[in-house]
């Protein structure tokens, strides 16, 4: 997967196969792994592991707020050690020929030396293999992490276990000068107290104009009788429950347990009725392309992917109900070893210049906005598209996952919206 | 001394063979088990309880999904084994000098990942695909037919998924059936039917076992073909238990499920070798 070839470039004539191979969103990866024997056998020891080897360590494992890690005084005793453990998903940086041109332009810049690891696949995995030695007190040998704003696991890092080490702004003046609005001060975050965003993405939908016959433009017509059989749902329960409270005029972020069983109930007529062909993981792009769904839930990368990749006609659209982000964020966690070097990059990362370096690799919705002229110049497609650099109209829709408080209260969730993906 | 040793020199040559077994069957099964006995969560930790009214809160919350995980894998497993045991016969009967190089085209596809077969298939099988497209421009299907997301579906994924484990052992015990046994059942005036019911089928007993092991064990707790072939209504127990280990941190609910699952499959093949006899058991184990 290293050995690529220089990014995407969208002015030649390449074939569609090709161009989709180099583009291969993270998510497939991401599915590829979890689908396949192998990667679930490692996993599930993994995840066996942490489970079974712990019995109420809790009030055991060290917290940074509890012994002033993070504080400013802490901080001030840090040193830059020159070496940083950055640990990201698959296909997730700007990539030439098997190297990273904006981690090298870093250790250029500063002298701290990367190592870059692509090894989280997925949230939960990660989490359960990385949550025994956290719980322990021990380094898990990163420096940087990178995990998603709608998932439990998230949640449980910043939160509930307090395993991340909050963040020394007064080191990340890139950060205040250009981070965009749509990543500061979030819901599950505030303030970024220990959060920077990587890339961000929607969740919308999207359809094939030629099978629906008519224009999408809410989130209703997820429930039109004429699709019936024909609409694509995401089997993340946080997308499908998200989606029906937009629905229903709800804010996903400050929702309620009966919030989520109004949802619910809108979500088991839908599948009542014979509308839902499939719950999707990130197949569900297959089957837009395919004809199988006519409209669906989607991930806004993925679209301009398949957009460029040999399906020009597939849509993307932003209901006016509202869109659902999520975020991947760079996170330190607790007992790093680098932590300095981690802010060196967080801060580097959020310049303009390397911000549109991986934005134009990447796909995503990159975090600072003032990498759009940049990226008009180089590479006008992606400058232009409003996936990548979505405008004020989309900017004022977007919503924010709800924010598990604890365990109980994740699992009252699954318990209300899994039903309805495992009928 | 000499003795000695040559006494416990097959007991230290089967020590490697143990300690695998240990270390890779034991150790996770008593883990698996432990854990569905275990209340708590991810973050507090696990507390051994012996807490088993999760079984009955499975059992209660999922039993269509393991009733219908059986009987597609049931099904799955008859529909390989109709497919394949005549494939078996004609290679091993009438194979010639090319027997081998039928059962590597019967290999061939497994060469390819099993998730990107899979794949293959959802892309065959599309509403506007190869296939029902064509059927469909023609007439000979209504233009609403769809196959993808149907128990259908799933079921040939399963019996395509499955097809070379039960060809090969059925391979195997006709090869080693002795001719001259046919060409005597001829000579006592059975009908081909009749040497075919009456002594190939019997004689081929312990690889219809050894197939029927393997398919049925492997696609009952499938969830490969559910997710990418079903859809509402086709869930199996396997997908349930990913999805509480992998995505809901629940490892309680995976763990019973996972126990009841390996219990019942248990029970189904001891049902059988009680059936059919066990020596096609020790047969096909050997």
């Amino acid at each position: 997967m290293a050995e690529m070839d220089e990014p995407v470039d969208r002015q030649v004539d390449i074939d569609p196969a090709l161009l989709r191979g180099l583009t291969e969103p993270r998510l497939t990866r991401r599915q590829a792994l979890r689908m396949g024997g192998a990667g679930v056998g490692a996993l599930s020891v993994g995840a066996l592991l942490s489970a079974c080897g712990v019995s109420g360590t809790a009030s055991k494992s060290s917290k940074a707020t509890a012994n002033g890690v993070g504080s400013a005084a802490w901080w001030k005793k840090q040193k830059q050690a020159g070496i940083l453990d950055f640990a990201n998903w698959p296909l997730y940086i700007d990539t030439s020929h098997g190297k990273h041109p904006s981690l090298e332009q870093f250790t250029k810049a500063t002298g701290i030396k990367v190592n870059y690891f692509e090894v989280i696949q997925d949230n939960a995995p990660f989490y359960a293999q990385i949550a025994p030695t956290l719980r322990a007190g021990q380094s898990i040998g990163y420096d940087i992490v990178v995990m998603t704003s709608n998932s439990f696991q998230l949640d449980e890092m910043l939160h509930i276990n307090n395993w991340a080490i909050p963040l020394d702004h007064s080191r990340l003046p890139n950060f205040a000068k250009y981070a965009g609005p749509l990543v500061k001060n979030p819901s599950y975050d505030p303030g970024n107290r220990y959060t920077a965003a990587w890339q961000s993405g929607f969740t919308g939908i999207a359809y094939n104009p030629e099978l629906t016959g008519r224009e999408i433009t809410s989130v209703h017509d997820l429930w039109d009788p004429k699709f019936k059989g024909h609409v694509g749902m995401m089997s993340d329960n946080t997308e499908i429950g998200s989606v029906a409270m937009l629905a229903l005029g709800i804010d996903p972020a400050t929702s309620t347990q009966a919030d989520w069983h109004k949802a619910a109930k809108l979500l088991k007529q839908q599948q009542a009725d014979g509308l839902v062909r499939q719950y999707y993981d990130q197949s569900y792009i297959k089957a837009l392309e395919n004809g199988d769904t006519w409209i669906t839930q989607a991930w806004s990368g993925d679209i301009y992917q398949a957009n460029n990749s040999g399906y020009p006609h597939l849509k993307f659209v932003v209901p006016k109900e509202g869109v659902m982000i999520w975020t991947d964020n760079m996170l330190i966690p607790l007992h790093a070893k680098h932590p300095v070097d981690a802010l060196e990059w967080m801060n580097f990362y959020y310049q303009p210049k390397i911000a549109a370096e991986v934005a134009d690799w990447v796909d995503y919705v990159t975090p600072v906005p003032d990498a759009k002229p940049i990226l008009l110049k180089q590479d006008p497609a992606v400058g232009k598209s409003p996936l990548v650099f979505p405008n004020a109209a989309t900017n004022a829709k977007v919503h924010q996952y709800y924010t598990f408080k604890s365990y109980n209260d994740f699992q009252a969730w699954n318990n209300v919206f899994q039903p309805i993906i495992q009928a | 001394m000499r003795a000695v040793r040559v006494r416990l020199a097959p007991y230290l040559l089967s020590l490697p063979g143990w300690f695998w077994l240990g270390l890779f069957f034991l150790v996770p099964i008593i883990a698996v088990l432990s854990v569905s006995l275990q209340t708590g969560n991810p973050d507090t930790g696990y507390n051994l309880t012996w807490h088993f009214s999760e079984f009955g809160t499975v059992l209660s919350n999922y039993n269509g999904e393991l009733v219908r995980s059986f009987l597609y894998g049931a099904i799955s497993t008859l529909a390989a084994f109709v497919i394949a045991y005549p494939m078996a016969y004609w290679i091993a009967f009438h194979g010639g000098r090319h027997k081998s190089t039928y059962l590597f085209i019967i290999l061939l596809p497994f060469f390819v990942s099993f998730v990107i077969r899979t794949l293959s298939w959802q892309f065959l099988l599309s509403d506007n695909g190869i296939v029902l497209g064509t059927l469909k421009n023609i007439g000979v299907l209504p233009q609403s037919t769809h196959v993808l997301s149907t128990p259908f579906a799933v079921i040939a994924g399963l019996t395509y998924n499955a097809l070379p484990y039960m060809v090969l052992p059925l391979y195997v015990a006709i090869e080693k059936i002795d001719r001259r046994v046919v060409r005597a059942a001829g000579d006592l005036y059975a009908s081909g039917a009749q040497a075919f019911a009456r002594v190939i089928l019997p004689l081929s007993s312990a690889g219809i076992f050894a197939g029927f092991l393997l398919v049925f064990v492997t696609n009952t707790g499938d969830y490969v073909n559910a997710s990418i072939l079903g859809g509402p209504g086709t869930t199996m127990v396997g997908n349930v238990i990913q999805n509480s280990y992998l995505s809901n941190q629940d490892y309680p609910t995976a763990s019973a499920l996972s126990s009841i699952l390996m219990v019942l499959l248990l029970f189904v093949i001891w049902l059988y070798a009680r059936v059919f006899g066990t020596e096609a058991v020790e047969e096909a184990v050997v």
